[in-house]
């Protein structure tokens, strides 16, 4: 069983590790782009990013130093990670679905990292577990993952019911969709149901996670406990396979196109990157592209299909 | 008639058109067009039109797609789409944007977010066809079908899709049924952007298929190739025409205007939007008049493309408005000038300050400036004498998409109209969360068939909508009001938008640029540049 248990949850999370690097390696290596940014931009000057300014509101531009605000970005992406505010904003019906559930995920992922905390201090300093201190670890880690599951399993359940109700969401819903969000809730809702009816002579969520860390074949897991591990860990899995890999995707989406202001200056890695670009030898076909598979970019992009027509 | 369309319809074999709107079901106007039965009446496509071309979307066609004369080329066509779609997706071709289209692609959540940001849904009435997803949602599947090669499962994941002509030729419309104006993009929690599927669609279209609106393409960016200017004025033109607006300058203001041309060395390249010349000229008029004020060392260029800002590839092909750019840059580097200045045109400046930033290397890369930001230094400093109560009128100011959200150039126009209107009022919402004029992305310039009801009623609405709201305390005929809108795109929906609606002949709301209000408040000028003529 717990040899089972270990190889289910230790490929999970290989799977969702692989499948995470995979995605963010071809977001990073895709080349840069031509320029689409949307203002406002929060890395520019606290006055600017006020009215949704820029740096071409300069005259000379150029010539004046680049700004860079780290924490004007930061001011922008806690409140929109932690409590979506962008959604807040424009889709306030949803915010009251979407934000519990994501913020239950957060509270699991911060589950996960006491968890780990404490199966540390077990190794390395078991008497600080034993302590009072591990009892309020322990609590803090009941209470967080409590709060967690039933949040997330509420979020879904309520995001659930809007995509079956909702006229405008049913006809873009597919049978994926649907079963994200039951997934969800019935990977969490087992997994806590198993926690919590698990007998007292379980070992506790630190226990479980060291007895998995390490194989330890006397582990006795209740079938319902054991259960909700598998369906968490194929579920963590199964997400960077799918659109809830967003979390990765809205990364790029923010600081690689909706922010990215950077200038293209003479000699710069940029125009060092877009130099190789130019090399590129596309194929497309409308006539007056005049892409014949030899052509490079910087050869069509010189060519004049009127004048050519003419001739 | 509100029609409940499903994404499967895209796909129906018969050739109906999948929506049809009435006055009735479009979002209500406020005074003095709040009675839709009062609103113009839509003229109906006409017999010799549905018969040549695909015109199966919905009450208009924009793109005039001949039907293909058997199942041959249909299929012909559809293996084209797929092929086009194919490279769309790799980065030899389509470097230029590869990232975003893959992360909006693959990550969308459908929360329908986007869909109350969108002028074009919310004037329809909430017509489903024109959802901001639903164009975004036919690609999505059409891509994880036919780039990814989905199977069965990926079907069940991501929905299904039947690609045949009948949906090739209805996306094609479709794609025509954005301004690309991004405000949809704006409010997307993951970061996800329907406008860029519809450019991308397009570009799919044109540089696969070559399949573009004309006025885009054909009497657009080749025209401009071809002889200098989409307007088709070639370089002698262009400096007859300027000649006589200077003359027609000096005899309004009572100051000598001169404009130079092709001066080497000079600090400033200034490039217009050359349609300006023909519809509007008191605006290069005017540039002229306050440039030379202010001392400025300025020329314009009679270079290929170097006399018009436009740039049409930025809404349809990369290729063309690569082209265009360059053709720009190298008329700068001709003459050796220190920067090029955009005038009032939102796409020109969008596409040579910001999108052409990654195509211009080199000796090509010249500094670009807004004129927007030369007029504010030389109003807010003083170096031209300036009285606000010539403009002593209701003025609010419309905010070009390209200029502002796009590109971040939102205060420069507004201190100069604090300083010389005083009686401004803005739009509501305005800056970067402002409403596209429904004239965006070509749209403007784009008349053919029945097209204009399209963008008047709908595409344009929701501007209208915050023009009326804006002048809503003096919408008497006796009080002159002024829409400033300093792009020529925009005045060109304007134009033809307020005509349409009677609004100058009933409430006497004119549009116009900004440089003619600076102009208009110059002391040193004869009162009354502004005519308060319809033109």
């Amino acid at each position: 069983m717990v040899v089972l248990l270990c190889a289910v949850v230790y490929a999970a999370a290989l799977v969702f590790l692989a499948a995470c690097a995979v995605r963010v390696v071809k977001f990073a290596r895709a080349p840069i782009h031509l320029r689409w940014e949307l203002y406002p931009v929060p890395h520019e000057q606290p006055d600017r990013v006020a009215h949704g300014g820029s740096y071409f509101e300069e005259v000379d531009w150029w010539t004046k130093p680049a700004h860079f605000s780290f924490w004007g970005e930061m001011k922008f992406m806690v409140p929109e990670m932690l409590f979506l505010k962008g959604l807040h904003e424009f889709n306030r019906r949803l915010w009251y679905r979407s934000f519990p559930f994501h913020f239950g995920l957060y509270l699991l992922i911060g589950t996960l990292l006491l968890t780990a905390t404490g199966v540390a201090a077990g190794f390395f300093a078991p008497a600080l577990l034993a302590g009072s201190g591990g009892a309020l670890l322990r609590s803090a880690i009941a209470a967080l993952g409590l709060a967690g599951c039933a949040l997330a399993v509420f979020g879904a359940a309520a995001l659930l019911a809007r995509r079956l109700k909702d006229e405008k969401l049913k006809g873009y819903t597919t049978g994926g969709d649907l079963f994200n969000l039951v997934f969800f809730i019935v990977a969490l809702g087992v997994l806590c149901a198993g926690l919590l009816t698990r007998p007292p002579a379980t070992p506790d969520v630190i226990g479980l996670a060291a007895g998995l860390l390490t194989f330890e074949a006397s582990l006795q897991i209740p079938w319902l406990l054991a259960a909700g591990i598998i369906l968490v860990s194929l579920l963590l899995a199964y997400i960077p396979l799918t659109h809830m890999s967003h979390f990765i995707a809205k990364y790029f989406t923010y600081h690689s196109v909706r922010w990215d202001d950077s200038i293209n200056r003479r000699g710069s890695r940029i125009e060092a990157r877009l130099a190789e670009y130019l090399t590129y030898r596309p194929t497309w076909a409308a006539r007056h592209i005049g892409a014949d598979g030899n052509k490079t970019w910087a050869q069509i992009a010189m060519t004049n299909p009127a004048q050519e027509a003419k001739k | 008639m509100k029609d409940n369309i499903k994404l499967s319809d895209m796909s129906r074999q018969d050739r109906k058109p999948l929506t049809h709107l009435e006055n009735k079901d479009l979002k209500p106007l406020p005074y003095p067009l709040e009675d839709p039965s009062k609103d113009h009446e839509w003229t109906p496509l006409s017999d010799q039109a549905k018969a040549k071309y695909e015109c199966s979307l919905d009450d208009t066609c924009a793109v005039n797609i001949p039907q293909p004369k058997n199942r041959q080329e249909e299929d012909e066509l559809v293996a084209k789409f797929l092929s086009g779609l194919d490279k769309l997706f790799t980065r030899e071709n389509n470097w230029t944007f590869l990232q975003p289209l893959l992360l909006t692609m693959e990550h969308c959540a459908k929360c329908q977010t986007c869909s109350e940001a969108c002028h074009i849904y919310e004037a329809s009435g909430f017509n489903e066809l024109y959802r901001p997803i639903f164009r975004s949602e036919i690609m999505r599947r059409i891509y994880f079908k036919h780039v990814k090669h989905g199977s069965l499962v990926s079907a069940w994941q991501h929905g299904d899709v039947v690609v045949n002509w009948p949906l090739v030729a209805r996306l094609i419309e479709l794609s025509y049924r954005c301004n690309l104006c991004r405000r949809c993009a704006q409010t997307c929690p993951i970061g996800a952007d329907n406008g860029l599927v519809a450019h991308e669609l397009r570009k799919l279209f044109s540089q696969e298929m070559g399949i573009a609106a004309k006025e885009l393409h054909d009497t657009g960016s080749m025209l401009q190739l071809k002889v200098g200017s989409s307007t088709g004025m070639n370089a002698e033109v262009v400096k007859d025409n300027i000649e006589f607006i200077d003359e027609d300058m000096t005899e309004k203001t009572g100051i000598e205007v001169k404009t130079p041309w092709d001066v080497e060395g000079a600090d400033v390249l200034l490039i217009h939007n050359a349609g300006e010349i023909l519809a509007w000229p008191e605006n290069p008029g005017a540039f002229a008049l306050i440039l030379n004020a202010a001392g400025i060392r300025w020329t314009l260029s009679s270079e290929i493309a170097g006399y018009d800002s436009i740039n049409y590839g930025l809404w349809y092909d990369d290729a063309q408005f690569a082209r265009v750019a360059i053709k720009h840059a190298e008329a700068a580097k001709k003459l050796g000038v220190k920067k090029i200045v955009l005038g009032e045109c939102g796409h020109a400046h969008k596409s040579l300050s910001v999108i052409a930033d990654r195509v211009l290397t080199g000796d090509l890369n010249i500094p670009r400036e807004s004129s927007m930001t030369l007029l504010r230094d030389i109003v807010m400093n003083g170096r031209i004498h300036l009285d606000p109560s010539r403009n002593d009128f209701p003025v609010t100011l419309h905010d070009p998409c390209n200029m502002v959200r796009l590109m971040g150039v939102v205060e420069p126009q507004r201190e100069i109209i604090r300083k010389i209107c005083p009686r401004f009022r803005e739009m509501e919402p305005h800056g970067v969360d402002n409403y596209c004029c429904g004239g965006g992305s070509g749209f403007a310039i784009m008349s053919g068939n029945n097209f204009r009801d399209w963008r008047f009623h709908v595409a344009g609405r929701k501007k209208l909508e915050q023009i009326l709201n804006a002048f809503a305390d003096c919408m008497d005929p006796s009080i002159p009001k002024y829409l400033c809108a300093p792009c020529s795109n925009c005045k060109g929906q304007f134009r033809d938008m307020l005509a349409y609606y009677d609004l100058w002949e009933n409430h006497r709301i004119l549009y116009g640029g900004l440089v003619e209000l600076i102009v208009n408040a110059m002391v040193d000028a004869k009162p009354g540049f502004i005519e308060w003529e319809w033109h």
